[in-house]
């Protein structure tokens, strides 16, 4: 059999505003990974939605298997084959594994052969799981494993994975590739979406490269440099991030033998975390969602207060200080949720530049507030972190992931802190976006703050960081110098092999 | 005080009856709660439920009638509901709020000219020799149709939501409506069938009170049944079996105070009568206190779900 599996010609989709997807035409053959690749808001996300039946095409046509193929809902596009494992997963955390899926299949059988044969795939497959388990109890990697073991019960012959990897350990990135060599030696098709240019490179076949809603580009992966398909996927060259590196400064801030107990019942303790950041400094912390960064934030922010002597920033104590006093010390930060944590959804930016500088930038005097003064704080901002937005007046739920992550480190890089402590910065933002803002970190450290980079994303800490340290448990590795340090040797860091990796470090 | 005067059997007897309304209601919203929807317009849904079973009874002749009429009239009422809060996305604790209040005004405006009048009485089951056994007879053994109704619809409840694929469904809406959405079940479908099934229910425990257990006809005579029906789902932790253990002790200790007053027990009668409101907010305080999965709440309920294109 010579034709392709499935054959997308012309499609195109437009939304009130903006077009979608633009006479997107690719090609996937049988037993091919095909990369789907591009930047947020390229189009990807439009166009797995119409090959899964959730959004109709204005225009152009798919062809499936030599038959027209035009599904009306994701259970049609079962049928027909496509299975599809969501990005964020589409699971429900109170149902046990087995429930979610069967929820998940157009005709499930009997609870007890389906708990059989999902025993059988996962085993065949390398993908263990336990049907009788609450998905809500699982970790990333087995929830990932519970979408796949869903859609492979169904015998699909295109699998949709949108950008998979983001929540997996660099090990769990591997088993998961096992898994999908093994299909592909099936036969079964697979469309991988993701961002990452190494795992396309290493795991897929052909690649279609989307910007704006167009295909700017189609390739072999293994035959281009990450640096040609990054600058295909932005459509301009990406510099690196670049720093003077200087030597070690003061120590700036200091946490000694930081414990506290996890504030709700899903939240993680933190164990006698203890290190210090010198000024001028770049450290990384990384780790796998859910193992206490949120929690180190706070404890650093002062949104929770700790034991005295554990927050020492410049000899000053400020264990039991809630954030206004640290603000005002130096020590400022920046959380990982933007929306509803870094920055109030419906109130303006002028109003979000207030909450956070009014004491350290003087917005307020006498408890009124400098209207004034707030307005140009935040028309600095979105000057110097180029925020696309019509102006200060608009609501921060308005902004974009990027342009609002722009607005929320840059209201902090602003207010020229001490000590900076950032979690998640890149998070779901653009490639251009996520440069401007690691640089702009890189800068405040070569201008002689202390900057702590809280991050999943390893290659992000590598690029940045001085020095790096996993958090596994509310346990903090001791620090390692990020030159010369490779992938294998930070997984098992991340996954917890501390003692092993101290000894081995010495 | 003399509490030999407590005839145990009877007692029994009149605990099933004061807790069927509960249990009836209950249920409805539990099924409504488990798809994710918050609907506080329970003591609404049942006193129009209440005064509709009334009218239709006495009119008929027929308490059958009667109670498919509250049925279907507190599944009306719950449509307003649905439609507001579905379909326009209006605030649910608002309008279920507002729901409450139009049902008290509208069943008055109904029942104006049934005050004082008896309604046809509702038969008792023959049970055959079930019913002249010792104290089991009495107890458990002599109740109209509607009791034994309620147990079954429990069993019915209890049964849908845990062992079918509709039920699995219906969990999964109440969890996670837009993963629900991703995989192409219909989430307001379901939703609109719960709250009607919800409505219907209340509807027959209103008409319960009205038709059996009073049994007459006065403007606002649900008095917080429907109010306590919500609480019952709480305390039950979302869960059909304990819907029962919660309705029936609440009804128990209706009876109980009951009881103890006509027994003459040395407390102010005002005391007894707030016992088991007072039980019911304890309990409520106790539940909350108590973490895990087993007192969870479906994790969408009371959220809007608008679908995304």
């Amino acid at each position: 059999m010579t034709t392709p599996l499935l054959q997308i010609e012309g499609v195109t989709k437009a939304y009130p505003g903006v077009i979608a997807n633009n006479n997107v035409s690719l090609t996937i053959g049988r037993g091919e990974v095909h990369a789907l690749l591009g930047e947020n808001g390229a189009g990807k996300s439009t166009l797995v939605k119409m090959l899964f039946g959730l959004v109709t095409p204005d225009a152009g046509q798919m062809v499936l298997d030599d038959a027209p193929y035009t599904p009306a809902s994701p259970e049609a596009a079962r049928e027909a084959g496509v299975g599809m494992v969501f990005q964020h997963f589409s699971l429900f955390d109170a149902l046990d594994v087995a429930e979610n899926v069967a929820l998940g299949m157009s005709d499930p059988p009997p609870r007890r052969d389906l708990a059989q044969r999902i025993r059988e795939v996962s085993e065949d497959y390398g993908l263990p799981l336990d049907p009788a388990q609450i998905v809500g109890d699982l970790s990333a990697g087995e929830r990932q494993r519970v979408e796949i073991v869903r859609c492979l019960l169904g015998k699909p012959r295109l699998l949709i994975m949108d950008e998979p990897t983001s929540v997996l350990t660099p090990q769990e990135v591997d088993l998961l590739f096992d898994t999908l060599r093994t299909l592909r030696g099936e036969g079964t098709s697979i469309l991988y979406i993701s961002h990452k240019l190494e795992e396309i490179r290493a795991l897929c076949d052909h690649a279609t490269i989307l910007r704006h809603g167009e295909v700017v580009g189609q390739c072999v992966p293994a035959e281009e440099s990450a640096g040609r398909l990054a600058e295909l996927m932005v459509g301009r060259r990406l510099d690196p991030p670049t720093r003077p590196r200087s030597a070690p400064g003061a120590v700036a801030l200091e946490i000694r033998d930081l414990s506290l107990p996890p504030p709700h019942a899903f939240g993680t303790a933190l164990r006698q975390v203890s290190f210090s950041v010198t000024s001028g400094e770049v450290v990384g912390i990384g780790g796998v969602a859910g193992n206490g960064q949120d929690e180190l934030l706070s404890a650093l922010s002062g949104e929770r207060l700790s034991a005295p002597g554990t927050v020492t920033l410049d000899g000053t104590d400020l264990s039991r200080k809630g954030p206004e006093p640290r603000r005002l010390a130096g020590l400022l930060a920046a959380p990982e949720e933007r929306l509803g944590h870094a920055a109030a959804p419906d109130m303006s930016l002028s109003e979000n530049t207030i909450v956070s500088a009014a004491g350290r930038q003087g917005l307020a005097r006498r408890g009124l507030i400098d209207w004034g003064a707030a307005k140009d704080f935040a028309e600095g901002i979105i000057a110097r972190f180029d925020v696309r937005t019509p102006g200060p007046g608009t609501t921060a739920r308005a902004l974009s992931g990027g342009n609002l992550q722009k607005y929320v480190i840059g209201r902090e890089i602003l207010q020229d802190p001490r000590v900076l402590v950032v979690n998640q910065p890149t998070w779901g933002v653009d490639a251009a976006a996520a440069a401007t803002i690691r640089q702009a970190l890189l800068d405040l450290a070569a201008k002689g703050a202390a900057v702590i980079v809280i991050s999943q994303d390893l290659d992000e800490l590598m690029e940045v960081s001085d020095r790096f340290a996993a958090l596994t448990e509310g346990r903090l590795s001791p620090f390692r110098p990020t030159e010369g340090l490779t992938v294998s040797e930070i997984g098992l860091m991340l996954g917890g092999a501390h003692d092993m990796e101290a000894a081995h470090a010495h | 005080m003399d509490l030999s005067a407590i005839s145990p059997e009877l007692m029994v007897a009149s605990l099933m009856v004061a807790s069927t309304p509960l249990l009836l209601a209950a249920l409805g919203e539990l099924v409504v709660e488990k798809a994710g929807v918050l609907n506080l317009g329970v003591e609404g849904m049942m006193i129009t439920g209440a005064i509709c079973g009334f009218a239709i009874a006495v009119e008929s002749g027929s308490p059958v009638l009667g109670f498919g009429a509250a049925a279907l009239g507190g599944a009306a009422l719950s449509m307003v509901f649905g439609a507001l809060v579905l379909g326009l996305l209006s605030n649910q604790v608002a309008t279920g709020l507002a729901l409450t209040l139009f049902g008290l005004g509208l069943s008055s405006l109904v029942g104006q000219s049934y005050v004082g009048i008896k309604p046809p009485s509702t038969p008792r089951l023959d049970l055959g020799p079930l019913s002249d056994l010792p104290f089991f007879g009495r107890a458990f053994f002599s109740h109209d149709w509607m009791v034994y109704a309620s147990l079954a619809l429990t069993v019915a409840v209890w049964w849908v939501l845990n062992r079918t694929r509709t039920g699995l469904t219906l969990r999964a809406i109440g969890e996670n409506h837009d993963a629900a959405h991703a995989l192409g079940l219909k989430v307001l479908g379901y939703r609109l069938a719960a709250i009607a099934f919800g409505g219907a229910m209340a509807g027959l425990g209103g008409a319960y009170l009205s038709l059996v257990r009073v049994p007459q006809w006065t403007e606002g005579m649900t008095a917080g049944a429907g109010w306590i029906a919500l609480a019952i789902v709480v305390f039950a932790s979302w869960r059909a079996g304990r819907i029962l253990i919660g309705a029936y002790l609440f009804g128990g200790l209706t009876v109980l105070q009951l009881n103890l007053q006509a027994a003459g027990v040395a407390l102010p009668v005002e005391y007894l009568s707030m016992s088991p409101y007072l039980v019911t907010i304890l309990v409520l305080v106790v539940m909350s206190r108590r973490k895990g999965r087993s007192t969870a709440a479906p994790a969408s309920l009371g959220k809007p779900f608008h679908a995304q294109a």
